[in-house]
């Protein structure tokens, strides 16, 4: 798409786009390439020499059992988050869809916690499951479950989860919300013309035309969950106990951080850099499919 | 609706009241924590009704800290706020500018201008850390809010948003002002700036709560205390030695982080909105 008119001249355009120009270069693509190159060398152990060791760094993190773990911790923080988030949003879209009183309020009361910080959502979450001291962690220690997320990593994916999707819920909600206003009422009164009772009528019909929004909102909630939950991991878990709930993005950190195996973080990072182009060239793909909100 | 059935009705306010409550309950409890003293909390019996001691936490919280870091989170909060103005009305500034050029102007290379800056769109910080991180040490901007702000500013997002926004004012438009003897730049204040508003401001309010709770980020490049922001300063409030940890003042912390924030969605739905659904996150 091309404007018809035009302002003629170089130099101007030019510098109006300079600042965007320099600022991404300087941040982006020059230390995007600096991964890319510092994943090929190696560090020695005081970070005086380092030397081109090509592909080593990407064949030791894969001989590594803790690189699997943190994937399949991924893989499985992502899949239960993109559940919940979604199927809780979902249910509360299509009720809050329904013509009813207050529906306007109801949807600012659900869509704030879009604007807490992921690791403040962790910290509130911590606070109500703290073994010791939470709200909500003593009828569970009561009823004789030695509810632990300080010790036990499934506790402590348990509550990853739940901050997670807490924080989430709201911009799916957003969404789908958007997706099942833009469904045009004649569809479904012509299906409850034919008979088909509410439930048969979500199932059949509105469902498979929220697909567009549904498959967008699984996109970038998995991107979510690659990265913005850092803050969460960070706050609740650190990655901890004993590592069960590092994540690709938290071990990229961590390794580089604490470890100071910049190398080994680099190629990481790497990885990490073709995952989401991947998960971008997905969503792109099908955006032309995608409903008008 | 379409047809009339009461149970139904019902059923839809039950879900959604279930639904606030759960979603506000964490909070809720956040706010109770932020009235009690150290002792009600830790014994694990804090009742779900306010305490009396809101004015001695929120008064302590702001100006004095706690007892271990003992960095007054009023000053935390000036951080945030410099960093989250400063990324909003940066981003928002380079990108109109940006976006301006290449919808308006004919100039060799604006394709790949466009893609140079399109492709940003892709990775996010958090894939290129260290590397980031060693440039800015390099040019000497760590702890300081240049240091901050400026990398975050890197991104598409608001160039995108500009450039589609740009696409959709007839040419009808600049043809007149043309016409008229308007240059590039009177076009751009008279014509296009106040057209923009809107937009300005629906990605000011999503921009302003994403530069709020940057976490990574200020997390890596700040060290001095006086430059932390508020997201950091409570992580570093939660001690993993329990008796250490206030929790009182950690919640207290926590109530104030999402103040702003959360004012922000609740009185600028409309822009919030707006802004999340064009700029797509």
């Amino acid at each position: 798409m091309e404007k018809r008119a035009h302002f003629s001249g170089w130099t101007l355009p030019l510098l109006l786009i300079l600042p965007q120009m320099a600022i991404t270069v300087i941040f982006f693509y020059w230390p995007a390439s600096q991964a890319i190159w510092q994943s090929f060398l190696r560090e020695d152990a005081f970070g005086l020499a380092s030397e081109f060791v090509g592909f080593e760094n990407y064949i030791g993190l894969f001989e590594q059992p803790e690189y699997y773990r943190a994937m399949v911790t991924t893989v499985i923080f992502s899949t239960l988050v993109a559940f919940f988030s979604m199927s809780v949003a979902l249910l509360l879209a299509s009720q809050a869809d329904k013509n009813i009183r207050g529906g306007h309020a109801f949807k600012t009361l659900l869509i704030w916690p879009y604007a807490v910080a992921p690791a403040i959502a962790g910290v509130l979450w911590i606070f109500m499951f703290h073994p010791t001291l939470g709200t909500l962690a003593r009828p569970i220690r009561a009823a004789g479950i030695d509810w632990n997320p300080m010790l036990n990593g499934n506790h402590a994916m348990i509550l990853l989860v739940l901050s997670a999707t807490w924080k989430h819920i709201s911009y799916n909600f957003l969404f789908f919300l958007a997706g099942l206003q833009a469904i045009p009422k004649s569809v479904i009164e012509a299906g409850a013309i034919d008979g088909a009772g509410p439930m048969r009528r979500f199932w059949t019909i509105i469902f498979p035309l929220l697909s567009p929004t549904t498959f967008f909102l699984l996109v970038v909630t998995v991107v979510y969950v690659f990265f913005e939950t850092f803050g969460i991991i960070d706050a609740v878990t650190g990655g901890g106990p004993a590592g069960q709930t590092t994540t690709l993005v938290y071990k990229v950190y961590a390794d580089g951080r604490l470890g100071g195996d910049l190398g080994g973080s680099a190629a990481q990072s790497v990885i990490l850099m073709v995952i989401v182009i991947a998960l971008t060239a997905i969503q792109f793909r099908y955006v032309e499919r995608k409903v008008q909100y | 609706m379409v047809e009339n059935r009461p149970f139904a009705q019902f059923m839809a306010y039950l879900t959604l009241a279930i639904g606030v409550l759960v979603v506000a309950f964490p909070v809720y409890l956040a706010i109770m924590a932020s009235t009690f003293d150290a002792a009600t909390i830790i014994n694990g019996n804090m009742p779900l009704i306010p305490g009396d001691q809101a004015v001695e936490n929120y008064t302590r919280t702001l100006f004095y800290g706690g007892k271990q870091a003992r960095e007054p989170v009023a000053m935390m909060m000036v951080n945030s706020m410099i960093m989250a103005l400063g990324i909003a009305f940066g981003k928002i500034l380079i990108s109109i500018l940006s976006a301006y050029a290449i919808v308006y102007f004919k100039f060799p290379f604006r394709k790949t201008a466009f893609w140079v800056i399109f492709i940003t769109l892709m990775l996010p910080v958090e894939v290129r850390i260290y590397p980031t991180y060693k440039i800015v040490a390099d040019l000497g901007l760590l702890d300081t809010y240049t240091g901050l702000i400026l990398p975050l500013i890197a991104s598409a997002t608001g160039t995108l948003l500009f450039r589609q926004f740009f696409m959709t004012i007839p040419d009808e438009l600049l043809e007149a002002s043309k016409i008229d003897g308007a240059g590039a730049f009177r076009f751009f204040k008279d014509t296009l700036l106040p057209l923009s508003i809107t937009t300005i401001a629906a990605l000011f309010v999503i921009q302003f709560i994403y530069g709020w709770n940057q976490y990574l980020w200020p997390l890596l490049i700040t060290t001095q205390s006086s430059m932390q922001t508020i997201v950091i300063g409570i992580k570093k409030m939660i001690t993993t030695t329990d008796a250490l940890t206030e929790w009182q003042i950690a919640m207290t912390t926590a109530v104030l982080a999402m103040v702003p924030p959360v004012l922000v969605v609740i009185f600028m739905q409309r822009l919030f909105v707006k802004g999340l659904v064009e700029t797509e996150k």
